[in-house]
């Protein structure tokens, strides 16, 4: 019972025209619209962080935009981050090798929003990966593999790089 | 035994991390109806006139029903400990006559769009008239309905002459102790989806969790529809704790308006209505006194308790209460023994079962009376639990009290040996040392530690099938469920060892009752004991089943073949004829007419009893009050560990829920009974910064002998004594000599006792 408006956006590549309900949430549209349920609605108020997204290379809570106001953006789900249907990203990969989930319901927000912070932190202490998911709750884990996970993938990700420096070394 | 004690990475992880994972809210059927419950906005009152006209008159809008929709629905029925006359107390449905908390269900909107059902929900208004609200269970008792005392029942449970106890005490020690309200909180919220086909009356209802076996049952009798024409479907479940998969208002409800609207039923709770509506948990008080002799052995002990069991009971009925009861005394001796707990309902919302139900607090009792004890003798802590242990030659130790219906026999533990593995590996009197040196120089650090007893393996009993398919994969069937802890890596784990089959030629199916006969489900840490050794069993049946039928094709004796790698070949011709499973399958299917399958059942009489121990050290930040945890280690004996990686799992989250609920999360309501936490901005649940490393000393030191595998649960022990810990510490680092007597201690809490205590 809301206004509709014609919107074009890309998500994980695929370009979309859509009749998008302004008062859609841009989680409830991507899940519901699109079929993406990769991404997950743990609170709807901005807090758990596992609806994260990638608007434009940035991580956003997909519950807390409008749909309509995605228009034009390029947004990478969970859906969109491993390489192929055969193959895992290397972060994905240290997530199942390090014991990173459990219920799987945080997981796409905790990856989204380590593959953003990984790309602009290639080298990051514990701390800094802490830091860095402080704002995803996690139920299951105590973080602890979430945490080794996201260490042991900069080291993947290193090794990934051939432009990598000297430090970059093979992935374990 | 290839596959068993292996850290094998998980079979379930690969559809989560790409986000093809089936959650309850990801299923939708096309023509579906989205059901909003409408909740009672006060704590207690008269329910009279609902006028959803407003609502109705909304495009989308499909139905709108309150009880006079659902009379012929009843209460919601208990599946554990009904105690006498507790039945009245159940919840129906939609509120009749009465709302009796905040969240209580009043009504509900069908429409074809949720955002449509939401608008809607907010027109639905009630003529309600307020009463005042009970919300002290350790107060004057409330009424459940004008003249109806709200005491939902009384547990009790003793051993041993306790005036004798007393009567020769030297010492006798008493607290008052408080256990905050707080749950489970899964991070995916309550959902189901369901469906029904006129064609042949079936109803399938899908998102559920747990234990779908006895929840069909259940549903099917509320809503009078044959047992075999409604079958639950479990898909992915975003944790479960306790909380999530009981028999709610909301199952109950699309399954009644699928079959009514013959349209598909979603509904999806939002996270207040999580907050508010699903099971709460362990908010108790305790008033206990120990008898205790002159060298710190405890005598006797008497406890009583008030249980604060919110506006009905639910489908636990009395478990709480008499698991408390039942689980207290833990691994100590206390030759006499009695606990009464006092069910009081309150208008707050239902509380059932949270991870170590009864357990976390006990032993937050239990161990804050044990440092209580010891500081009244002037002994060290770990000194004064040495003196009570149950010693390892007592064991199997029968504490002469039952729970759940079954006798609690301690069935293994070397409960001494595991407390000085922990000393040692701490390096508890260096340790001990430091911190007071620290505490010397102005420093609020402190150390405590909590010994604990957990059950696992509640029977009675769990079948598990084997079936070997076309393309020779063998699929292993279960009744149980998974709640995301990992059961199909284990199971597939126990059922690779116990063919000789490698674990990829596996995959396991679960918690689908139109699969299998009987489940028990997951829960009290269950699922590795029960379900893992039925598939043992069926495993080694299926293996000889192998053999015979390999024997059978090659032409030669079952004893003179070898399994490896998948195929099957004679022992002493490694490079001879071999046959895959796949044409083993395909041959066996030819000439019996079916496929080869093993089956088994395991019955279990009794619990088995794993035991650990949490330490704490925790320092006090000055100026915020911020309780740093610098150190958490579980010592825990598992029995027999499947699967390292997952217990590690286990225990490391399972503690993070123990420091929630020590220091963060409470559910907090206002003189008229508003919940004050209804979000995450409010109900805090710990972040990665609140959960330090949790170090785990995991042993195999005392088996159970009620299972070939030895196998105690490992689900629960991670939070078990964490709260009892925490609270230790803290009150050593102030030096508060017992005042941390509640949970959860908040920066607030905490700095009204240091400024009381003069620090």
């Amino acid at each position: 019972m809301s206004e509709k408006r014609r919107v074009s956006l890309a998500v994980n590549g695929t370009a979309y025209e859509e009749t998008i309900e302004t008062r859609l949430t841009l989680a409830d549209f991507l899940r519901h619209q699109l079929g993406l349920t990769g991404t997950h609605l743990g609170c709807e108020h901005g807090v758990c962080g596992a609806c994260t997204v990638l608007v434009d290379g940035y991580s956003v809570r997909s519950c807390l935009m409008l749909a309509v106001q995605a228009g034009g953006s390029d947004i990478t789900t969970v859906e969109g981050i491993a390489p192929s249907k055969d193959e895992l990203h290397p972060l994905q990969e240290a997530f199942r090798d390090n014991h990173g989930l459990q219920c799987g319901f945080c997981t796409p927000g905790m990856l989204t929003t380590l593959v953003e912070f990984l790309r602009d932190n290639p080298s990051p202490t514990e701390r800094d990966v802490r830091e860095a998911i402080s704002g995803n709750l996690c139920r299951c884990t105590g973080y602890q593999g979430i945490v080794d996970a996201a260490l042991d993938a900069a080291q993947r990700l290193k090794g990934q790089d051939r432009t990598a420096g000297p430090d970059g070394g093979e992935s374990p | 035994m290839t596959y068993i004690g292996k850290n094998q990475a998980r079979l379930e992880d690969e559809p989560l991390l790409r986000g093809e994972g089936r959650f309850a809210s990801d299923i939708s059927f096309p023509d579906q109806l989205h059901m909003r419950v409408v909740r009672a906005p006060v704590a207690y009152g008269r329910l009279g006139d609902i006028n959803a006209d407003h609502a109705k008159e909304i495009p989308g809008v499909f139905a709108v029903w309150t009880a006079k929709d659902v009379m012929e629905i009843g209460p919601i029925p208990f599946r554990q400990v009904n105690l006498p006359g507790m039945e009245r107390f159940a919840q129906y449905v939609l509120a009749r006559g009465y709302v009796r908390y905040v969240g209580d269900p009043m009504a509900v909107v069908f429409a074809d769009d949720p955002y449509v059902a939401e608008d809607a929900a907010d027109l639905v208004t009630a003529e309600i008239e307020v009463l005042a609200p009970c919300l002290d269970a350790t107060g004057p008792v409330g009424e459940f309905e004008p003249g109806v005392p709200a005491v939902a029942g009384v547990v009790e449970k003793k051993y041993g002459d306790l005036i004798d106890a007393f009567a020769r005490a030297e010492h006798v020690v008493k607290l008052r102790l408080k256990i905050g309200r707080h749950a489970g909180i899964p991070l995916e919220t309550r959902g189901c989806v369901a469906t029904f086909d006129p064609a042949d009356s079936m109803i399938r209802l899908y998102g559920a969790a747990k234990i779908p076996h006895k929840n069909r049952i259940t549903i099917a009798a509320m809503i009078d529809h044959p047992v075999e024409k409604i079958h639950l479907h479990e898909g992915h479940v975003g944790g479960g704790f306790g909380t999530r998969g009981e028999v709610y208002p909301e199952d109950v409800l699309v399954c009644l308006a699928a079959r009514r609207f013959k349209r598909p039923i979603k509904w999806i709770e939002d996270r207040r209505e999580n907050l508010i509506a699903a099971n709460h948990s362990r908010q108790q008080t305790h008033e206990i006194r120990a008898a205790v002799d002159g060298r710190g052995f405890i005598l006797g002990v008497d406890d009583v308790f008030w249980l604060d069991q919110g506006g009905y009971v639910r489908t636990h009925g009395g478990a709480v209460s008499e698991l408390t009861a039942a689980m207290l005394p833990g691994p100590y001796v206390w030759p006499a023994y009695r606990s009464v707990g006092h069910i009081r309902l309150t208008n707050k919302t239902p509380c059932g079962t949270y991870r170590a139900p009864g357990r976390y607090e006990g032993s937050f009792v239990r161990e804050r009376l044990m440092d209580a004890i010891a500081r009244e003798l002037g002994l060290d802590p770990v000194e004064l639990r040495r003196v009570n242990l149950i010693p390892e030659d007592s064991m199997p130790f029968d504490r002469k009290i039952d729970a759940l219906g079954t006798e609690i026999i301690l069935d293994s533990g070397k409960y001494e040996d595991l407390l000085d593995r922990l000393l040692e590996r701490v390096g508890y009197d260096r340790l001990k040392a430091e911190i007071e040196q620290r505490r010397a120089d102005g420093e609020m650090v402190g150390m405590g530690l909590a010994f604990f007893v957990e059950k696992s393996g509640l029977g009675p009993h769990d079948d598990a099938k084997l079936n070997l398919q076309a393309d020779g994969r063998v699929e292993i069937l279960t009744g149980t469920a998974s709640v995301g802890q990992g059961v199909e890596t284990v199971m597939a784990q126990i059922g690779a060892d116990a063919t000789g089959l490698p674990i990829e030629a596996f995959y396991v199916t679960h918690g689908q009752t139109d699969r299998i006969d009987h489940g028990m489900g997951a829960y009290a840490s269950r699922a590795t004991t029960m379900s893992g050794t039925a598939v043992h069993l069926a495993g080694q049946i299926f293996n000889s089943n192998l053999r015979q039928a390999a024997a059978d094709m090659l032409q030669t004796e079952a004893q003179g073949l070898t399994i490896s790698n998948g195929r099957i070949h004679r022992t002493n011709d490694e490079h001879g004829p071999a046959l895959t499973l796949a044409t083993l399958a395909g041959d066996y299917h030819k000439t019996h007419g079916a496929p080869l399958t093993a089956e088994a059942t395991f019955h279990a009489e009794r619990m088995g009893f794993p035991y650990g121990i949490h330490l704490v050290v925790a320092r006090i930040a000055p100026d915020t009050m911020e309780i740093q945890l610098e150190k958490l280690v579980i010592a825990f004996d598992v029995g027999k560990a499947i699967n390292p990686m997952l217990i590690g799992g286990q225990f490391a989250g399972a503690a993070a829920q123990g420091i929630g609920g020590a220091l963060f999360e409470e559910f907090v309501y206002d003189e008229g009974g508003q919940p004050l936490a209804t979000n995450f901005a409010d109900y805090l649940l710990p972040t990665v910064h609140e959960v330090p490393k949790v170090e785990i000393l995991l042993r195999e030191d005392a088996p159970s002998p009620l299972n070939p595998l030895g196998i105690k649960g490992a689900g629960e022990g991670g939070i078990t004594g964490t709260g009892a810990a925490i609270a230790a510490a803290v009150d050593d680092a102030i030096g508060g000599g017992g005042a941390i007597d509640a949970l959860p201690i908040s920066p607030a809490r905490l700095h009204q006792l240091i400024e009381k205590l003069g620090r």
